[in-house]
């Protein structure tokens, strides 16, 4: 299992998969920092 | 990723403390997943960005992998991942993490 507790995470969500917000939500929520989020877009 | 993306995360790298650093991905398909994996762990692969030649070596997982399942409460796991967990091909994700470890190591 990963450990993000304490860790800083950098959430790197697309819009035709997983979205940055829903990312950092899961980082957070397993005790990680998110410390840059961004959610591309290629469209 | 972007060039103005790789040169954030560049910054972002070279001034905190990179030993803690996790990147999770929400990349939609393997292609993406293995472009993206390499450009943050060897380099950009293109040689078009500021990580051309910069292998940062950091540690790199899909949301959709296993391991990063099992570390986030089953709820949140639920509502936040939940429905594109069936919409994305995991497991050619997963198998695409699994290639850019080979390669990296």
């Amino acid at each position: 299992m990963l450990e993000l507790k304490d860790k800083l995470v950098l959430a790197l969500g697309e819009r035709d998969g997983i979205p940055a917000p829903a990312i950092r939500a899961c980082a957070e929520s397993a005790g990680g920092q998110v410390v840059y989020n961004v959610t591309q877009c290629f469209v | 990723m972007d060039l103005e993306e790789q040169g954030a995360i560049q910054r972002l790298v070279e001034g905190r403390d990179r030993d803690r650093m996790v990147v999770l991905l929400g990349t939609p398909t393997a292609g993406s997943t293995m472009m993206v994996a390499l450009t943050l762990t060897q380099g950009d692969p293109s040689y078009a960005g500021p990580l051309a030649g910069v292998p940062l070596g950091l540690p790199v997982y899909h949301v959709l992998e296993e391991q990063v399942k099992a570390a986030i409460p089953a709820d949140v796991y639920e509502r936040e991942i939940g429905p594109m967990e069936f919409v994305l091909d995991a497991s050619a994700i997963v198998s695409a993490m699994g290639r850019a470890r080979e390669q990296a190591a």
